[in-house]
């Protein structure tokens, strides 16, 4: 009785504490590296293969059509007989330009127009900040459906679209760093040496938000594929000829009714991996930013 | 000379920090102001220091009324004045080495920085310590760096506000030294805000108490 009830002694209680710890850290290294692999091993798909596989995504083979998974198409072929592997390599690389363009030009837009709110504060910060919750009101699939309804279909148009309605957190986020920035003792140091505002602000408060800035770029590539994959499912973003993630699944609708499967499952397969591989290393770099806030992923 | 002349500054017009005070620091002259803390003897450093816009009252430097204050303060008025912080960690960037740390002030005017050796040299700090940056060296050697760069400009006011409460005795005396030392050889004026009593009644050709100022 006494042996069962006895307390853990406090060296084994630290140790079983210590090996926890050890182990969720490890966990943590392991989906690091795991999404470092995909994401590594994705990228090089899409940029080698185009050039160095000499298939053509769109040739038609009307004899091998709706062909489920097997050696010679690991994908499967869809209802006109096109190889879903090689079409979902194309797709992925339309669909990460797509994504990475749209992010960059999303924060290079957030992060002047939070800098300059931060920076200026006074009536230029209202007027931005109001011009953000502008925005912010309208629910931003349906801003980003307007926006891509505006022009013909095409791949600019959706990096458009989902550029302008994705740069308003980034702005938040580097107005409230400039804002914390700007009221540290070492700006007022700056003043009192003679800094300019531009000096100022490309000197100490720039560098300051750049992390951030960069961060925010990464975690919104996942984001604005997914984006590109919603527009053109509901047949809107990219012309259906054009493979990408979203119309490749678009395009399956039909054979997933007539109980043809994998021309669904393969690029939707292609998109979550794609997407929470980048959001792990995203996620990795916000931990090292800022170690006491757990990361979640942000789609 | 430096007067403050009936100032009210605070962070809310509704409820200022500091109410109706006047200060005047003759030329030269080195004046401690006492105060505990949370008493807005700092935002009565940062006014004069034209970094703090007060809500009303004057700031005069020699006969000039100060009519901007940050960056609408011309450069000429506001790099009169050399600003040493109570916090080196603050008061520092984080990502520029100490060498960069002092050069900036001339940096910022389009000064040559071959000086910056020889500052490093009058507060105590070595060669070696330059290319480091504020993580990697302790607190009185960054506070060190932030005095070196606050006598880059000669400035005709030191404004030191709480500059020695993170350091200890040895370090103190030696900031304070230095601050005399150039103020001997520039005749520069001191406006010491702290809450050592003894080390200002010291250090100070006068020291006010900050309920003097405002009691009146």
């Amino acid at each position: 009785m006494a042996e069962t009830t006895r307390l853990p002694a406090e060296s084994e209680r630290t140790e079983g504490w210590r090996t926890r710890a050890v182990a969720r850290r490890s966990t943590r290294a392991w989906r690091v590296r795991g999404s470092a692999a995909v994401v590594a091993v994705l990228v090089l798909a899409v940029l080698l293969v185009p050039p160095f596989v000499q298939l053509d995504q769109q040739a038609v083979d009307l004899a091998a059509k709706l062909r489920p998974p097997s050696w010679e198409h690991p994908f499967g072929t869809d209802d006109v007989g096109r190889d879903l592997l090689l079409r979902c390599v194309y797709g992925l690389r339309v669909s990460l330009l797509v994504g990475v363009v749209a992010a960059v030009v999303a924060t290079v837009v957030g992060t002047a127009v939070g800098a300059l709110a931060g920076a200026l504060g006074g009536w230029p910060d209202r007027v931005l900040m109001r011009l953000v919750d502008v925005f912010a009101s309208v629910p931003h699939l349906l801003l980003g459906i307007f926006i891509v309804a505006m022009f013909r279909p095409g791949v600019w148009p959706v990096v458009v679209s989902v550029a302008l309605t994705h740069w308003l957190s980034t702005a938040r986020i580097v107005r409230a760093e400039v804002l914390s920035l700007r009221s540290r003792p070492y700006v007022d140091a700056a003043i009192s040496g003679g800094a300019s505002r531009y000096r100022v602000a490309v000197r100490h408060l720039l560098p300051g938000v750049l992390p951030q800035a960069g961060l925010a770029a990464v975690l919104m590539v996942p984001h604005a594929v997914w984006h590109e994959s919603a527009l053109s499912f509901l047949g809107l973003g990219l012309p259906t000829h054009q493979a990408s993630l979203g119309t490749l699944v678009q395009t399956a609708r039909g054979s997933l009714l007539a109980g043809d499967w994998w021309p669904t499952l393969f690029p939707g397969l292609c998109t979550v991996v794609a997407t929470l591989a980048i959001a792990g290393l995203a996620g990795a770099w916000r931990e090292r930013l800022n170690p006491r806030r757990r990361s979640e992923l942000m789609l | 000379m430096l007067e403050l002349r009936s100032v009210t500054a605070g962070y809310d017009r509704r409820a200022p920090v500091v109410r109706d005070v006047s200060l005047t620091v003759s030329a030269g002259e080195a004046v401690g102001l006492q105060g505990p803390s949370g008493c807005g003897k700092s935002t009565l450093a940062r006014v004069a220091a034209l970094l703090h816009r007060p809500d009303s009252g004057q700031v005069v430097l020699d006969g000039e009324t100060a009519r901007g204050w940050r960056h609408r303060a011309p450069r000429a008025q506001r790099t009169a004045f050399g600003v040493v912080f109570q916090q080196p960690r603050l008061s520092a960037d984080p990502r520029l080495p100490l060498a960069e740390l002092i050069a900036e002030p001339l940096r910022s005017n389009g000064r040559p920085t071959d000086g910056v050796r020889e500052l490093a040299e009058t507060v105590g700090l070595g060669a070696d310590l330059l290319g480091r940056r504020p993580h990697e060296v302790s607190d009185g050697q960054l506070q060190r760096a932030c005095l070196a760069r606050a006598l880059a400009l000669r400035p005709r006011w030191l404004v030191c506000d709480e500059m020695t409460a993170m350091l200890d005795a040895s370090t103190t005396a030696a900031l304070v030294g230095v601050v005399e030392a150039y103020r001997r050889e520039s005749g520069a004026g001191l406006l010491a805000v702290g809450h050592d009593r003894v080390l200002l009644e010291r250090w100070c050709d006068r020291t006010v108490g900050w309920a003097e100022l405002t009691s009146r």
